[in-house]
């Protein structure tokens, strides 16, 4: 197999395009480098100097206002200039092809691409076209590929875990959800595992896991009781919309009643358990209001920590 | 024209020659094929015979031209991705003398007046037999049934519906007991468009991985299990296409073991490659059936050298790049295949340790009686299609070296996968269509 294409000859890292295939160590360096700027938040002039006369652009071929504006704020923050491009709105409803797009706006002297896009392999397919034709200086970080992989949001999971748990080696983490169609549950998994977690669970209903889950290293629960038992980290994640009712799913109000996180199925998690949600939440379907909004939830700290974890990223990939 | 293939190692699995011998060519057929006695002696020419042409084949096989059984030439309609005139040349440098070509064109071959057109354009002496397979139903719509029999002098052999599933599965038998009625063959895959739907890739772990929609093999067989009782039920000859999994290679022997007319090939890519040569989302590595796991890969292997599996196609479907540079997702399936059918079907001989004539059958006289044409031998008096390969020699896949306009393929510059069998010339009705002899 080829070498993974987000690392350079060297090992190290180019683009970030998928948790899968990173080493401990990176991970790890990129979660200590954001410790320090998780404190530049809290100073009266929130900026620094490392990405200065940088231009990042923001090509999101996919609407999402949250993702799209913490990298913003983080690039921001890092001093870099930043362009925001909504092009499911203007070059793709003409026809011109993703790769088009990436040159014209190569051609504009990017520095770095943060990509979202519908379909998985999206950001290899532009890392890749970059390095074929010399343009490798240019650095793609994936902000969310169709089913595939959301790393920073992966990695500010990770940070928030490290937060409050300290020691990944010891930790029982469920994962709760729509499985099948997240990229964010991929990117969990893969780094849970990388940074030594014990024990992963899934938890969802059958129509809602992909086939080979229990090949990535899981163990599957269709049981949320069961699922939750002991467990330090609840992880749930996002029904979106469309899926609540068909052939998926029968209704918002029975998968609430079956996998919705209340605060009685949280008591059978370990007592000092944490919340997780990479939002947007859907109280009532996924989630209860009383465990969104109660002591065990840090879904709020999730947000601040990925601004840090962004600037962190994106500081190693193009800082000066 | 009076030709002598001299020197040459002779594999006719139809008649099971398999020995050093000269074969002799005559207005266009074979006239005589002789020699290969202990000494080691040239062929004997028949009474009479005095060569304008000779060829040495010192060191080279000699075998019939390959019979392909799917081979989308792109017109009409897709003229932009390639033209008869460059897919020809990519079969005879293949060493293909004979293709089916699938109905899905633009319009789809549903009318007889463009099968005409089709048959026609193709009738030059370099190019290979076409052998245009009709549209089952209109513009492939699956809802109103051709006319098959007016089709079938236009020049069809068979019908079918590409890729495009029946959904109606009235009209599905009806269409089977319609083709029955004449003899025709129905060709059809075995795929369930609901359980295929926005599916890209196998269902299994890399699918899982990679997140990419997955197509379960239960798509295959829940088709197959329809298709075959409805074969039965019509006494249609069924023939199907592109066979992907394990579990319908089972299905397909269990019909015929119980005495359902049913026979199936399989593309090229297929054994070779497997889910995980998707590797970083390779868009070449986008087929259709989708690649299966590395398990199904071994079936379909085996399958075919056991005769479970009766031939071997190239299902060359040119692709151009813009179409292949692009998310997995949205990338067109296919590959080019035409000039990629000889060198991996030697690669999976080779690999399986199986008789070169076994392996050679499945590309010559097994897709041949499929197609009930006497292409794929080399018996007196059969058109002469024969096609010189060595063997041995080293066979580069590139963009400058790859006739057909499609250059889409995984096997594209890789040397690595130790491709072998080099086509020396390939005649066509006695008439030489390819000399690659000094390339």
């Amino acid at each position: 197999m080829k070498r993974n294409p987000q690392l350079n000859a060297h090992g190290e890292l180019q683009h970030l395009i998928t948790l899968e295939g990173l080493s401990r160590e990176i991970l790890s360096a990129i979660l200590d480098t954001a410790e320090p700027f998780a404190e530049v938040a809290e100073r009266e002039v929130k900026k620094v100097p490392l990405l200065r006369g940088k231009s990042v652009f923001n090509l999101f071929f996919e609407n999402s206002t949250r993702t799209r504006t913490t990298f913003e704020i983080a690039a921001k923050r890092l001093s870099a200039d930043v362009i925001n491009l909504n092009i499911n709105t203007s070059s793709a409803a003409k026809g011109e092809s993703l790769l088009d797009t990436v040159d014209n706006l190569a051609a504009m002297q990017a520095d770095m691409f943060v990509v979202r896009h519908a379909s998985s392999g999206a950001p290899y397919l532009i890392a890749q076209h970059l390095a074929a034709t010399g343009r490798s200086h240019i650095r793609v970080v994936n902000a969310g590929d169709g089913r595939h992989a959301h790393p920073t949001q992966g990695l500010l999971d990770m940070y928030t875990i490290r937060h409050y748990k300290k020691d990944f080696t010891r930790l029982t983490v469920a994962v709760v959800g729509d499985v099948l169609h997240s990229r964010v549950a991929r990117s969990q998994i893969h780094a849970l595992r990388t940074l030594g977690v014990p024990e992963i669970r899934v938890i969802a209903p059958r129509t809602l896991l992909p086939a080979g889950v229990a090949d990535m290293g899981v163990r599957v629960f269709q049981d949320m009781k069961e699922g939750l038992k002991g467990v330090d980290v609840v992880m749930m994640l996002r029904l979106q919309n469309e899926r609540m009712q068909g052939a998926l799913l029968p209704s918002p109000q029975e998968y609430f009643k079956y996998y919705g996180l209340t605060p009685e199925k949280l008591r059978l998690a370990k007592p000092d358990a944490i919340v997780m949600h990479p939002g947007p939440m859907n109280r009532g379907i996924e989630i209860d209001s009383a465990v969104a909004d109660g002591a065990h939830s840090v879904i709020l700290p999730q947000v601040t920590f990925g601004i840090a974890v962004r600037m962190a990223v994106m500081s190693m990939l193009a800082g000066s | 024209m009076k030709i002598h293939i001299k020197n040459g190692h002779v594999i006719d699995p139809a008649n099971g020659i398999d020995r050093a011998a000269d074969v002799f060519i005559a207005k266009g057929k074979i006239v005589g094929v002789t020699g290969g006695n202990p000494r080691g002696d040239g062929g004997t020419a028949p009474a009479g015979f005095e060569a304008n042409a000779t060829i040495d084949a010192t060191g080279c096989i000699v075998c019939p031209g390959l019979v392909d059984l799917s081979a989308r030439l792109r017109e009409p309609g897709f003229e932009y991705r390639a033209t008869l005139e460059s897919e020809m040349a990519a079969a005879a440098a293949g060493g293909i003398t004979s293709l089916a070509c699938p109905p899905d064109t633009d319009p789809p071959l549903d009318e007889p007046g463009l099968v005409e057109m089709l048959t026609h354009r193709a009738r030059r002496p370099e190019f290979s037999h076409v052998y245009p397979v009709g549209a089952l139903t209109l513009k492939l719509e699956g809802k109103r049934l051709t006319e098959m029999a007016e089709l079938a002098e236009a020049g069809c052999v068979a019908f079918g519906q590409a890729n495009t599933p029946v959904l109606d599965t009235q009209v599905l038998m009806r269409a089977m007991q319609y083709a029955a009625t004449f003899g025709f063959s129905v060709w059809l895959q075995a795929q369930d468009p609901y359980l295929a739907k926005n599916g890209v890739a196998h269902d299994g772990e890399i699918s899982a991985r990679l997140g990419l929609a997955g197509i379960p093999v239960v798509a295959e067989t829940i088709a197959l299990a329809t298709l075959l009782h409805l074969a039965r039920e019509t006494g249609v000859r069924l023939h199907l296409t592109r066979i992907s999994s394990a579990d319908g290679i089972e299905m397909i022997a269990a019909a015929r073991a119980s005495g359902i007319a049913v026979t199936c090939d399989v593309a090229v890519h297929h054994l070779h490659l497997c889910d995980q040569d998707i590797g970083f989302f390779n868009p070449h590595a986008r087929f259709d059936p989708p690649l299966r796991s590395l398990r199904d890969r071994d079936a379909l292997r085996a399958g075919l050298a056991s005769g479970a599996i009766d031939a071997l196609c190239s299902d060359h479907t040119p692709v151009d790049d813009d179409a292949k540079q692009a998310p997995f997702d949205e990338a067109e399936p296919g590959a080019t295949g035409l000039e990629l059918l000889l060198p991996l079907t030697l690669k999976w001989a080779a690999e399986m340790k199986l008789p070169l004539a076994t392996a050679l059958a499945r590309v010559t006289a097994d897709p041949a009686r499929i197609l009930g044409i006497g292409a794929g031998t080399l018996a007196v008096g059969s058109a002469a299609d024969v096609c010189v390969f060595d063997l041995r020699a080293p066979c580069r896949i590139g963009r400058e070296t790859l006739k057909s306009q499609g250059k889409n393929t995984p096997f594209l510059g890789q040397d690595h996968h130790d491709l072998r069998g080099r086509v020396r010339c390939t005649l066509i009705e006695g008439h030489l269509a390819y000399d690659g002899a000094f390339v």
